[in-house]
């Protein structure tokens, strides 16, 4: 067992760090890492600029393979980019078209479809949505009832999709649809691809408690799709979403906004002074910082080995699962901790009596969904019971 | 970066928990609860035979030259089986101690006795103050002609009731800190006056009370420097602490396929209880628990074998393996229901170990300390 990185990985991340320590120079003030953030306005802007940057180095397609224009970069070199990337909570890679839709279409495309999609996202020029989750399929995504009808060289698609994170900024979506209602449900489904400036694509803001608008509802209103967005036959869409082996999903990089937050809390506490004395000082808070710290190195030590098993090539299906309920019950966990040491400052939106810009009262709200989207916690730990330790299937009504 | 064990851990792993599981089934774990000298001086021999405790000590020594990673994977086999006995104090405490900090002869004299199993060792640091901070070390040992006269205290070590040496830690003199004036002494336990009496603990694990009482130890049985022994006490503790974590995930994966085992087979409702959501929920819970455990935990032992500044990767260990140790075996007795709280059953074994583990070596709040100060509070 050897933890130590070779000299080439140790130069890799270095030049990440350099990278992204001078890139987040150029943040709105107050710039907190996340998905909300990233689709405000000036949060928007930002991540385009950085996602260009990205694109023009290659680093967003560095895991692709060559002839895709990718350096077919390895699991513990995407583990680097995205460890340092997460620690400077820097946006600019798009969650959906390159974490998601890129590795689909590597594995899944039509040649045509890679060279038509596939440059666009590694230069950053268009942006993605999901369009899975409906208002009556959301863990049971299978349930699904969007259709589409094909209609000699076009599908036809009617429905409504929901959850849709930043549809109000994408330019293209994927979305399963029902082809087949005859066949049992995971067997009638198909993967397509669709432009949102489609007649019939609208999209409805779902403002989230905190105010932010990172939620959407997409309907579907007789959007006509050519049959050539059709990712694989027809009837396979639901096997075309089953994860993807080659692209890092250790978590690491939330573990790392996580520690980078710590941080922030802990200089916070070394300068705040109440009732006379140090929060550093404080039992409670050094205990409850510390404990803090050993959860988060901790998850970080996991991400480490997720992404190892990766690296060999095992499915590691249980431990992507730990890892992400992990995560973001930390995250959780985090923001609570955050928002009671601010003491009464803890309720104070962003303003002039918010410390620490007010993220934590935010955090506290935010966090909500990071233990739902992407599989809800008891999701994930449905499938560590199911698939990682072979306990028996609960019998369905 | 190879996050994988060598082949030859591997099958280290394989030997060690078939012979254990042969050798050392739950039968002799219980008898030897009750048992006087609490260990089975069969099972040593048979134990040093398989060179296990000099796995780590240099071949010069008798020792087999394996790694600290090697024995990692050792305790972690003796911890899923709650092998009782004195290996780890013998091992870790006094082994790894003299290879630390003794002198070459003193290396000689003793390492291939523990190699060879012909003695018993241990470490008398703790006393009634009950810390493992050098300021609880008031034992004192004051020089007399050729030797030093200790009087005092200690509480909490393991196995002084079997042992032949115990590594005495003293106080010499008082330093500026609390970590200057110690020293170091290795004591043969038959000296006159020295009083031992077993403690009764959670553990049966015989921890015992040792009382010196003018207890004269010869001046070249000093283990390292006049004063400046505490260092090494440091070093030994950080290797013991990552070890003592070892043997607790051992036991917490074997407390956690114990219950998948009963829930896949127990049948309430007409149908085995793991088909429940909420104890599939319990069950991930736990295995979550104990997989985060091995990470940190093979991350923090590799750092100390390799010599790397390893403070708070250790604390961070132990402080979070304390805590999925007692939540493994607190929720492997809920899914046992009511039988899991007999005497009768092998889960209580491991929940009684669960809270003996967390307080050796510091529990939480003592590892959390460590932590704030590492993380610059």
């Amino acid at each position: 067992m050897d933890f130590k990185l070779t000299p080439e990985q140790e130069s890799l991340r270095k030049e990440f760090e350099d990278f992204f320590k001078k890139a987040l120079k150029e943040a709105p003030p107050g710039w907190v890492a996340g998905l909300e953030t990233m689709f405000s306005e000036e949060g928007w802007a930002f991540h385009r600029s950085l996602a260009r940057q990205l694109g023009k180095k290659g680093w967003l397609s560095r895991p692709w393979p060559k002839e895709y224009g990718g350096q077919a970069a390895s699991i513990i070199e995407q583990l680097l980019f995205n460890e340092v990337r997460g620690y400077y909570g820097a946006p600019g890679v798009d969650v959906f078209g390159v974490g998601m839709l890129a590795p689909t279409l590597l594995l899944w495309g039509t040649e045509e479809q890679k060279q038509q999609h596939l440059p666009p996202i590694a230069k950053a020029e268009i942006m993605w949505c999901q369009c899975w989750s409906e208002p009556n399929a959301g863990s049971d995504l299978a349930s699904l009832t969007t259709r589409a009808v094909k209609d000699g060289d076009e599908y036809v698609i009617n429905g409504q999709k929901i959850w849709t994170s930043g549809a109000h900024r994408a330019d293209w979506s994927f979305i399963l649809a029902r082809t087949d209602p005859e066949q049992p449900r995971h067997r009638g489904l198909s993967y397509f691809l669709v432009d949102m400036k489609n007649p019939g694509v609208t999209v409805r803001p779902l403002i989230s408690m905190e105010g932010s608008h990172l939620y959407n509802e997409v309907f579907f209103d007789d959007v006509r799709v050519p049959k050539q967005n059709m990712v694989a036959e027809e009837n396979q869409g639901w096997y075309v979403t089953l994860m993807t082996m080659n692209f890092e999903r250790s978590g690491v990089a939330g573990m790392m906004e996580a520690k980078r937050t710590l941080e922030e809390l802990v200089e916070f506490c070394k300068e705040t002074r109440r009732d006379g004395e140090v929060l550093a000082r404080n039992p409670f808070i050094r205990h409850r910082l510390a404990q803090m710290a050993i959860e988060i190195e901790v998850g970080r030590a996991m991400s480490y080995r997720v992404a190892w098993l990766q690296e060999k090539g095992e499915m590691a299906a249980a431990e992507a699962c730990a890892a992400k309920v992990y995560g973001s019950e930390l995250g959780q966990r985090l923001s609570y901790l955050g928002c009671q040491i601010m003491g009464l400052y803890g309720q104070v939106k962003r303003s002039k009596w918010a410390p620490l810009m007010g993220r934590f009262e935010s955090a506290y709200q935010i966090a909500l969904g990071m233990n739902i989207a992407a599989g809800t916690s008891e999701i994930m730990r449905n499938i560590i019971a199911i698939r990682g330790l072979e306990l028996p299937r609960e019998p369905r009504a | 970066m190879n996050l994988d064990f060598s082949e030859e851990q591997e099958m280290l792993r394989t030997s060690a928990r078939d012979f254990l599981t042969k050798e050392c089934p739950k039968t002799l774990v219980r008898e030897l609860e009750e048992d006087e000298k609490g260990y089975s001086p069969e099972l040593w021999r048979k134990m040093a035979e398989l060179g296990w405790m000099g796995l780590v000590l240099p071949e010069e020594y008798d020792g087999m030259g394996m790694e600290f990673m090697d024995l990692i994977v050792l305790l972690e086999e003796m911890g899923r089986n709650i092998l009782p006995g004195p290996f780890f104090c013998t091992v870790v405490l006094g082994g790894l101690t003299i290879l630390n900090g003794g002198t070459e002869e003193q290396k000689k004299e003793f390492l291939p006795k523990v190699a060879n199993g012909e003695m018993i060792l241990t470490m008398a640091l703790t006393e009634p103050s009950a810390t493992y901070e050098a300021s609880g070390v008031k034992t004192k040992a004051v020089a007399k002609d050729d030797a030093f006269v200790i009087n005092g205290t200690k509480l909490f070590v393991e196995n002084a009731h079997i042992a032949d040496y115990l590594v005495c830690v003293t106080r010499t003199s008082d330093g500026a800190s609390p970590e200057e004036g110690i020293t170091l002494f290795l004591v043969d336990a038959k000296s006159p006056g020295i009083k031992c009496e077993v403690m009764p603990t959670i553990g049966a694990d015989k921890l015992c009370e040792v009382v010196f009482e003018d207890v004269s130890v010869p001046r070249q049985n000093m283990l390292g420097k006049l004063d400046r022994g505490w260092p090494i006490v440091a070093r030994t503790l950080e290797q013991a602490t990552v070890a003592k974590c070892a043997e607790m995930i051992g036991s917490a994966q074997a407390a956690l396929e114990m219950t998948l085992a009963y829930v896949k087979e127990r049948v309430q409702y007409g149908r085995p209880i793991g088909s429940f959501q909420v104890v599939q929920h319990y069950c991930a819970n736990m295995w979550i628990n104990v997989d985060t455990g091995k990470s940190i935990l093979y991350e923090a032992a590799w750092r100390v074998g390799e010599g790397l500044p390893a403070s708070k990767e250790v604390a961070v260990a132990k402080g979070w393996i304390n805590e999925v140790y007692k939540f493994v075996a607190e929720r492997g007795v809920q899914c046992h229901g009511a039988i899991g709280t007999t005497r009768d059953h092998d889960m209580g074994l491991y929940y009684r170990r669960a809270m003996a583990a967390e307080l050796a070596f510091g529990d939480t709040d003592c590892q959390r300390e460590v932590v704030a100060r590492q993380i610059g509070l």
